[in-house]
């Protein structure tokens, strides 16, 4: 059974009397333990794409399968638990939440998912031992270097067990060295069983991958599967 | 749902945290709102326990009639009166009463007491034995008039306290002779010290018998006085009113269309009508107060919607990684709340601070007191006034999409 089924999706902005097609009648089939890089150059529509795939935002047009529930037809409510559960999202701007304590913005995901304090902490402590910042772990956004700071969000996104790992540019604000253990720690993932599915705008990034998906101006140019 | 609600406490704290001085600077139109309110409640309920006391003294029983002109008769010139004569007709007529004093209220020179080379103004009263009972008068030394002085008109006098100071008296005065209107008085007796209400010296005060009053003013004039009188245990209030009031309207010759030129007052009635004016007060100060808690309420809420657009990142965090509508609502609501909860609580205190400070610098002022509704009634109107402020940013917080909370530069 196919993890995403995406059907002719498409998200067009209307600006003004032009017509942008973001991302225009897209169909693809994403299975589990998949290890997926989207490329293509800037503007393409590849942030578009895993904003819909994160159901951070909604398409335009078109069917979104995901675990074999259409999520086209959820509100807002079941939205979130979506992104609650079987979603972790990762941000090229690490998207910490900058008062709380790395340790707190792990354990923030669990506070939606009804998990008391004490179960919730251990559980936060894992995901950041997971992530070799157990150290780290009183210290807040601003003290932590990028690389520290994504490998938090990277805590964050993996301690509800999501069925997806989405990562728009992860390594896009990092240094090549730290972009190096990032990936490590992504290969890492992917080895146990994790989805993954990012958006690089660097080869050797996109070199760790399985398959990867080439965008332009809103369509797919190239599927490293289907060839 | 019972921990998410700590939780948001928790973070609600945290953020009125982060901006101290903002947070502080938000709350001060809440805080001067409450500290005003519980400020004048203070001082207003503490001067109202201090009436009450004094009406507690005057027993519950006792009736006071006095002149009151009417204000159709006051513009003819005329002024009512309650004589002598309107004494007599009810102590021959109404039953029912156990004991009854007339009093005369000195004025002009019957006012000026001289001991020495000392000259002071005091209030000299002339009346009968009984205003001791009446008017819960106590004796500090020597004793009251007696009905024996009233019938001989003794040149005696019973003096409060604070005329031993005035009039430079030995602290024992019993024996001393003061002079009253060119006349020589002795003094037999002290009272106790009354203290003073509304800072009127209650104190300064002579009492003589009526008819030794009568003597000094002249025997021929009518004096205007005030009847005081104490119902027997059986008597019916109602009852004992109406007859005197149908006997002192057939004595002054009132017709069916006049209006009474007299009052007829129970202690109750006093009491209800300081009560009332106390009331009016405290309402039309409460409805002062309340603008000024709309007007904190409105900074809470612009406060929060400034808050609200700073934090849109966060808001749209929160939503990625799984904040439902509620999680974002409450978040902001109990923000709003904590908020304007904190402002009432200091502005409890400081009101409370300030009413002390009012009614120790004014002088004579009965001391503060805040009565447990008005903290409760503080308390819930900042309460509310969280709620009702932080219902429209924090739905705007809710409400905003994930995507576009996150693209919010
Ligand atoms: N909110 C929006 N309103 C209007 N147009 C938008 C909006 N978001 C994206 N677009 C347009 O959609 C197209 C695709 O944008 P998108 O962000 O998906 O590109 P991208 O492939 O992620 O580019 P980059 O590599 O620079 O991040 C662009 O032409 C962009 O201008
Ligand atoms: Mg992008």
């Amino acid at each position: 059974m196919a993890l995403i089924e995406l059907e002719q999706i498409s998200k067009h902005y209307q600006m003004g009397s032009q017509l942008v097609k973001a991302v225009h009648n897209v169909s693809l089939t994403i299975h589990h333990n998949e290890y997926i890089a989207f490329i293509g150059a800037s503007g393409s529509g590849k942030s578009t794409m895993m904003n819909i795939l994160g159901c951070l935002d909604s398409p335009t047009n078109g069917h979104y399968r995901l675990n074999d529930q259409n999520v086209a037809t959820l509100d807002e409510s079941a939205l979130a638990d979506i992104r609650n559960r079987e979603i972790g999202f990762i941000f090229q701007s690490f998207n910490l939440l900058p008062r709380a304590t790395a340790l707190q913005n792990v354990m923030q995901p669990l506070i939606y998912l009804g998990i008391p304090f004490n179960e919730r902490k251990n559980l936060a402590i894992e995901a950041l031992a997971n992530v070799q910042l157990e150290d780290r772990s009183d210290h807040l956004p601003n003290e932590l270097s990028g690389g520290q700071r994504q490998r938090v969000a990277i805590a964050r996104a993996l301690v509800t067990k999501p069925s997806i790992l989405l990562a728009d540019e992860p390594t896009g604000n990092l240094d090549s060295q730290t972009s190096v253990e990032i990936m490590r720690l992504f290969d890492q993932l992917h080895k146990d069983g994790q989805t993954i599915i990012m958006v690089t705008h660097e080869d050797d990034i996109a070199s760790h991958s399985n398959r990867q998906i080439k965008m332009k101006d809103g369509n797919i140019l190239r599927d490293s599967s289907a060839i | 749902m019972l921990f998410s609600l700590a939780e948001s406490f928790r973070s609600a704290l945290l953020a009125i945290k982060a901006h101290g001085f903002r947070s502080f600077l938000t709350t001060l139109g809440i805080i001067i709102g409450v500290a005003s309110v519980i400020a004048v409640v203070s001082v207003v309920q503490g001067l109202s326990y201090s009436i009450n006391a004094e009406f507690e003294n005057l027993g519950t029983n006792t009736l006071t009639i006095r002149a009151d002109t009417p204000f159709k008769e006051a513009l003819k010139g005329k002024i009512a009166r309650i004589t002598l004569d309107d004494y007599q007709t009810i102590s021959d007529n109404v039953t029912g009463i156990d004991s009854m004093t007339p009093t005369y209220q000195g004025f002009g020179r019957v006012r000026e007491i001289k001991f020495g080379s000392q000259m002071e103004v005091s209030n000299v009263l002339g009346t009968t034995a009984s205003y001791r009972q009446v008017n819960s008068l106590y004796i500090d030394q020597g004793r009251f008039i007696t009905l024996d002085d009233d019938k001989k008109s003794r040149r005696v006098v019973v003096i409060g306290p604070s005329l031993i100071e005035k009039l430079n008296l030995p602290s024992q005065p019993l024996g001393q002779f003061i002079q009253i209107a060119g006349e020589w008085f002795k003094i037999v007796g002290v009272t106790v010290s009354k203290g003073e209400l509304f800072g009127i010296d209650q104190d300064n005060i002579v009492i003589m018998p009526f008819s030794t009053i009568q003597s000094l003013i002249g025997r021929q004039t009518k004096p205007q006085i005030t009847i005081q009188l104490s119902l027997s245990k059986n008597a019916d209030t109602h009852q004992v009113v109406s007859t005197i009031r149908r006997l002192l309207r057939s004595n002054h010759n009132l017709s069916h269309e006049q209006i009474d030129d007299f009052k007829i007052q129970t202690p109750e009635q006093l009491k209800s009508s300081f009560t009332s004016i106390i009331d009016g007060i405290t309402m039309v100060l409460g409805g002062i107060v309340s603008i000024s808690l709309l007007v904190g309420g409105i900074g809470i809420m612009n406060i929060m919607l400034v808050s609200v657009t700073e934090r849109t990142r966060e808001i749209g965090i929160c939503k990625a990684i799984g904040a439902k509508r509620h999680h974002i609502l409450m978040q902001f609501l109990i923000e709003a709340v904590v908020l304007s909860l904190l402002g009432g609580l200091i502005g409890i205190a400081l009101g409370f601070g300030l009413g002390v400070l009012a009614s120790m610098v004014i002088p004579n002022f009965p001391p503060a007191a805040v009565p447990l509704w008005a903290i409760l009634i503080a308390f819930g109107f900042s309460a509310g006034v969280g709620v009702v402020f932080g219902i429209i940013p924090a739905a705007k917080a809710a409400n905003l999409k994930p995507i576009d909370a996150l693209r919010y530069e």
